[in-house]
């Protein structure tokens, strides 16, 4: 089964919430499967953040160009991912979505891809802009990055070429506020849309964990980005609820506490009928069993001939 | 004939021509200047919006690149100074040269990075230096470097054609030397066989006699190595067999093994720093290759490159230096 939204249906409360409910419903499904030892290495989960993914990638156009981070798989399933090929990358298996050479961070599927180097996506969404731009399609290119990506310099080589050389770029800046365990506040000088303005790029700001809100606010950026052809920023004040990655969470249980009342699904939660909410839970706990099921069974890739020739000419020098 | 300079150029135009997607951008570029070498002199006169001169950023340079060719033009950047690659590490290791294997052959980066590397001209220790060895080695990125003998301006082109990333190191003094005449001049004593492939190898023999070595070596370095090549034979009555490389990784040895079966003596010349170099690679592999094999290498001392002309030599390999190891080599 391969389940495909279009993204125009999206905008009702009712795909916005499947939505993060698929999102929050899948990683706490990979968390649990890394305890079974299905899933080995590591992982990012956007617990906490799905309405970023949600309420953005329901503003943008199904053709345009996503650049996603190591903290991608809310972003992908926004995007119309599909959980079985997302589930099967994640163990592994080569019917995984890049046949599971990439894992959790390193992801590709139609437009959308992922790296999990800090900063390296922006100069090449940058570049990904210029080509849509050149080749006159329409399409915008949208980098995620993180408050922890704000330490990179390539990212203000970026800025200033997108600014200078006017090109359709979406930058969406996640502040969860801690860069793996470093909080913000001892890790960034100055003010964060300063660093997007100085470069005379427009910068949306949003301190709010409503995906209806942040919908909204990404479709001004996104409606500036397409009409004035050059590059917009939107910067969403998040919350992460999760470790870092797995078991690397520094942070006081007070704390964790006080940030629950940012949960993005029972912020929206409320617009929907107690009914409509566990019918939709029962739909994404289908969807979600039916791709890790399926995905458990899947075969692991082997390496492919034509890569195994130059190490087998090694291990046996006179053959 | 043309100068490498000429040669390069004119394949930068012809492509330009030919392929609207071709797009080539870096520092300095625009005419009148034309880019710090010249290299891409006349080409924002004739395409002014497929030109891009950049500010310094390589970093962005590259990655930019690698975003316009993940989505369908095929761009070249300049690096103004081989020098400067360090900056791109990131963009070429973590991104370029990974993307089409690790997103499982569904994407293509097909980007060509020029920049020109080498000593001999008082840059000193930050313009001077031959890094390509950093680059070699890394899966899924072609190292290419043009010399006299072959066409560099169709090598280019292969570049610009090839759907993987290629780093294409020009030697700086290169650019003012010419071609070289197939059987005329220093090729005269020569019987040049080429490779084949997008990017060949040559093996330059002297006919009528047992070669007593094999000398290999890539770029610029050629230029010492004919003339030390040619001064044994002159001096010394030592015959050479020459493997003159165009891609320098991933590696073709078969020339290198055909040339070493003859006389299992193995001399690499090389610019960049001899510890853990391209020669000591090549000699690795010939080891495990050829029973019996005699290894020196020649490559420059390990220190940065001086800036006085004196002390410069002193570090960069010489045709003395060349010649010393091959009569060491020979048990002359």
């Amino acid at each position: 089964m391969c389940l495909r939204y279009n993204v125009y249906d999206m905008v009702t409360h009712y795909a916005l919430y499947k939505t993060m409910l698929l999102i929050r419903r899948f990683e706490e499904r990979l968390l649990i499967e890394f305890g079974t030892g299905k899933l080995t290495g590591t992982t990012h989960v956007c617990i906490g953040q799905e309405a970023d993914a949600a309420g953005v990638l329901s503003a943008i156009d199904p053709e345009d160009v996503i650049f996603s981070n190591h903290r991608c798989h809310g972003h992908l399933l926004a995007y119309g991912g599909d959980p079985y090929h997302l589930a099967a990358e994640l163990m592994g298996k080569s019917t995984g979505l890049v046949g599971g050479r990439g894992g959790s961070q390193h992801i590709q599927w139609h437009n959308f891809y992922s790296n999990g180097i800090q900063g390296g996506i922006m100069p090449i969404a940058a570049g990904m802009a210029l080509a849509e731009k050149a080749l006159q399609t329409g399409k915008i290119a949208l980098a995620f990055i993180g408050d922890g990506t704000l330490g990179e310099g390539v990212l203000y080589e970026s800025l200033n070429l997108a600014s200078l050389w006017k090109l359709p770029l979406f930058v969406v800046l996640e502040n969860n506020h801690y860069a793996q365990t470093t909080p913000v506040e001892i890790s960034l000088a100055g003010s964060m849309a300063g660093r997007f303005t100085a470069f005379d790029i427009p910068v949306w700001e949003l301190e709010s964990s409503d995906v209806l809100e942040i919908h909204s606010i990404a479709t001004k950026t996104v409606d500036f980005v397409r009409s004035s052809g050059g590059p917009g920023c939107l910067i969403l004040h998040t919350y992460r609820f999760a470790a870092h990655s797995k078991g690397d969470d520094t942070r006081s249980p007070d704390e964790l506490e006080r940030i629950r009342v940012f949960d993005p699904l029972s912020i929206h939660g409320k617009r929907l009928t107690t009914e409509q909410r566990d019918d939709l839970e029962g739909e994404v706990r289908v969807i979600i069993d039916n791709a890790f099921n399926r995905a458990g069974s899947d075969p692991y890739p082997t390496l492919p001939p034509e890569n195994m020739m130059e190490n087998t000419d090694l291990l046996n020098p006179d053959s | 004939m043309p100068t490498i300079l000429e040669s390069l150029n004119t394949a930068l135009l012809r492509t330009m021509d030919a392929d609207d997607r071709v797009y080539v951008l870096g520092e300095d570029i625009l005419d009148p200047y034309g880019g710090a070498f010249k290299v891409t002199r006349g080409l924002s006169t004739k395409y002014p919006g497929r030109v891009l001169t950049t500010p310094i950023s390589e970093a962005a340079i590259v990655g930019v690149a690698n975003g316009m060719a993940m989505r369908g033009l095929r761009p070249v950047a300049e690096i103004m100074f081989g020098d400067f690659v360090t900056l791109i590490a990131d963009q070429l290791v973590n991104h370029a040269a990974k993307f089409n294997w690790m997103y499982n052959s569904k994407v293509k980066v097909p980007i060509v990075i020029r920049t020109p590397m080498g000593g001999r001209r008082g840059y000193g220790p930050t313009h001077s230096q031959s890094l390509e060895k950093m680059f070699m080695g890394v899966p899924g990125l072609k190292v290419v470097a043009p010399n006299t003998l072959g066409d560099p301006g169709q090598l280019l082109e292969s570049a610009i054609a090839d759907d993987d990333p290629v780093l294409f190191v020009e030697h700086k003094l290169l650019y003012t030397r010419s071609l070289l005449e197939p059987d005329q001049g220093d090729l005269i004593d020569f019987e040049v066989h080429e490779s084949g492939g997008t990017y060949p190898n040559f093996i330059l023999h002297i006919p009528n006699h047992v070669p007593q070595f094999t000398l290999a070596t890539y770029g610029y370095n050629f230029e010492l190595a004919r003339a030390a090549v040619l001064n044994l034979l002159m001096e010394y009555e030592i015959f050479t067999e020459i493997v003159l490389f165009s891609q320098l990784s991933p590696f073709n040895l078969e020339a290198l093994f055909e040339s070493l079966q003859r006389t299992h003596k193995l001399l690499t010349v090389e610019e960049g720093t001899l510890s853990l170099g391209w020669g000591a690679e090549l000699a690795a592999r010939a080891a495990e290759k050829v029973n019996g094999l005699m290894i020196r290498r020649v490559a420059a001392l390990d220190l940065p490159i001086a800036n006085t002309k004196s002390l410069e030599q002193s570090i960069l390999p010489s045709l003395q230096d060349i010649t010393s190891a091959a009569l060491r080599l020979t048990d002359r």
